[in-house]
């Protein structure tokens, strides 16, 4: 068990909290680096998939992890990444600038679709994300003349500062470091006063407001950043595609999303990346598991999403907190071993909070 | 003009539906303060139940509708119990997911089952392709509505009496009401909350399966007729989220206008119109037409 004795207030605030994390972050970055040289390049692709969908989820966790806003059309806002990108780069920008737009246009949207937040809350936000995510994907599929409609955008392979991004060890590089740079972004924010704003109107609205935080400008701050990271991940997402079609962005798109954020642990950063691995972990395991299952079973369409619905199931009824909070339970056992109890982590059993006069 | 009041007839017709399935939300909201995203995939349950006891079973159409609707009350309320109740007292993000779990499974579970499957199929109704003219001379010229349409205002104008007078007259109605006011004081007053919130997604969940019942011989069945409960939310929105004649009015509105935009407007506003209306609603009026105040206690 490591104690840790803070003597000034920036320990708090530390990215680094003590001298071991450093050394398991490097461990896992040197791993991390080589493991594309080792893997089997199917492997390879499919950690591109979820350096992307970590991205993704990284900036659905800002919104609805960290600020307790539901968003139910955030596919919306990966299409705006994705579609900018790929218009962009077929004019010819240098990607460092497309990356940006993408980036700038999806937080832009960001903050249209946060509007309504001026004067709406909770179910009534989420259900305007949700007629937004249906605009923006009739949208996109109606003005054929930029995004080619249903038939779709083809992009061309990718060149960074001059590299050309054409095997899935490139992309892999380059998914992996803008991981690394959004996540200690996001790490930045939430120890910076906006994250804390963040935080404080996700535990109480009220509180919140009477600390003087001003709720419809941080509500908006945070669907723009949100939307922002989640841009940057289409763009990419784009490049690993090579072909985007609007039906790659759909309502389910979005639902899958916050599965993932549940699945992973909704309000941590790591929530967002163990989310990402374990929904491509389980689609593999899937596609794995059909070689032995019975024919009978294996065939049918509706298994994924059967075994998607009791994965989400089953975790917000035995382990609301998602694979970050087994995580954190495994983790504490053994630092304490063998003094853990059984009701250490118990989940605190509330009356029924009415939001009602 | 005569096109007009067509395509009126027609988008109240689909209005009904969207009505109904709004109806479900907001009974289920208002009693347990929960947002059920999964109503639609309860009304594709229905549409498939319904067609079992047709065409597997072999009951006449009416006596089938009315197993339906008791098959799918039963779903509803095991559905509480099992998921739902194990969640009272948290935030209703987990609510809102566990809902969409649930209709991750629906949706997933329907097509493994033997006979039902990926495929569309047709209700065998005893009303099909029937069509009554209002005015006009005999058999040309007039208003035309197909009796799927009028059946679909039919049935829900005698559901929509049904619930009223439950909720008005009868003393569970009443307890549902004092619940759905006020959880903590009916508690007190020795009313069975848990037990109330079961009956109320069982009334919800027929209340959809009326609905996929209804809109079986317009859309077949299929899989993923749920999805059309996605636009349920906006007429729930425009109502006003916690009013039940809110929800019908919302959905007549959305129907109507939808309708209207698929025939005037281009091509891709008909399946927009409702989100549209709703952003409009959201930013000018948020509690909807009938809705109740949206403060918070603290």
């Amino acid at each position: 068990m490591r104690f840790l004795f803070k003597t000034n207030y920036h320990q708090d605030i530390r990215l680094f909290k003590h001298g071991g994390q450093v050394f398991w972050y490097a461990l896992l970055a040197a791993v991390l680096c080589i493991a594309p040289w080792l893997l089997p390049e199917y492997y390879v692709s499919q950690l591109v998939f979820i350096w992307i969908y970590s991205v993704i989820s990284l900036g659905l966790m800002v919104l609805v992890g960290f600020t307790g806003q539901i968003s139910i059309g955030h596919a919306a806002f990966l299409a705006m990444g994705a579609y900018t990108e790929a218009y962009l780069h077929q004019l010819g920008w240098p990607f460092a600038l497309s990356l940006t737009f993408s980036a700038l246009i999806a937080g832009i949207t960001g903050i249209i679709v946060g509007l309504p937040a001026l004067r709406v809350k909770g179910m009534y936000l989420a259900i305007a994300t949700l007629a937004f995510g249906f605009i923006v994907e009739e949208g996109i599929t109606r003005a054929e003349s930029i995004t080619g409609g249903s038939s779709g955008m083809m992009l061309e392979p990718l060149q960074v500062f001059g590299l050309a991004i054409d095997s899935e060890q490139s992309m892999y590089y380059l998914c992996l470091i803008i991981l690394v740079l959004c996540v200690l972004g996001v790490m930045n924010l939430l120890r910076s006063p906006t994250g804390r704003a963040f935080v404080a109107i996700r535990d109480s609205e009220i509180s919140a407001q009477s600390m003087g935080i001003n709720l419809a400008y941080y509500k908006t701050t945070a669907f723009a950043i949100s939307a922002a990271i989640t841009g940057i991940a289409g763009a990419l997402y784009a490049h690993k595609l090579r072909f985007i079609t609007p039906d790659q962005f759909t309502f389910l798109q979005s639902i899958e999303l916050l599965i993932i954020l549940v699945v992973g642990g909704v309000g941590s950063i790591y929530g967002a990346i163990f989310g990402a691995a374990f929904w491509f972990s389980v689609q593999q395991f899937i596609v794995m598991a059909k070689d032995w299952l019975p024919p009978a079973i294996a065939q049918q369409t509706g298994l994924q999403p059967t075994v998607f619905g009791i994965i989400l199931i089953a975790f917000i009824l035995f382990e609301p907190m998602g694979l970050y909070g087994r995580w954190l339970k495994v983790r504490t056992y053994f630092q304490l071993f063998p003094f853990y109890r059984k009701g250490l982590f118990r989940r605190q059993k509330s009356y029924m909070k009415s939001e009602r006069m | 003009m005569l096109q007009f009041l067509q395509l009126v007839a027609s988008g109240i017709a689909q209005g009904c539906i969207y009505g109904l399935i709004a109806l479900g939300f907001v009974l289920i909201y208002k009693a347990t303060e929960a947002v059920n995203f999964a109503q639609g995939d309860l009304m594709m349950l229905g549409g498939f139940v319904g067609l079992t006891c047709t065409v597997a079973l072999g009951m006449p159409f009416w006596v089938a509708f009315i197993a339906t609707l008791i098959v799918m009350m039963l779903f509803g309320m095991v559905l509480e119990r099992a998921v739902l109740r194990p969640l009272l007292g948290h935030p209703s993000f987990t609510v809102v997911m566990a809902t969409i779990g649930i209709g991750f499974l629906a949706r997933g579970v329907v097509t493994m089952i033997p006979g039902w499957g990926t495929d569309t199929y047709v209700l065998p109704v005893p009303y099909r392709d029937e069509i009554v003219r209002i005015g006009g001379s005999d058999g040309s010229g007039g208003l035309v509505l197909s009796m799927e349409h009028l059946m679909i205002i039919a049935v829900t104008a005698l559901l929509i009496l049904s619930l009223f007078l439950l909720f008005k007259y009868t003393k569970i109605g009443i307890a549902m009401q004092a619940t759905s006011q006020n959880q903590l004081a009916a508690f007190y007053m020795g009313i069975p909350v848990r037990r109330i919130n079961m009956l109320v997604w069982g009334i919800s969940a027929a209340v959809s399966a009326c609905a996929g019942l209804l809109l079986a011989p317009i859309t077949f069945v299929h899989a993923n007729m749920g999805f059309i409960g996605l636009k349920a939310f906006p007429a729930a929105v425009v109502g006003g989220f916690g009013s039940i004649p809110g929800a019908l009015v919302g959905g007549l509105i959305v129907g109507i206008i939808e309708t209207l935009a698929g025939f005037y407007l281009p091509e891709g506003f008909k399946d927009i119109a409702a989100y549209i209306v709703v952003l409009v609603m959201l930013v000018v009026k948020p509690n909807g037409l009938f809705g109740e105040n949206l403060r918070k206690r603290v």
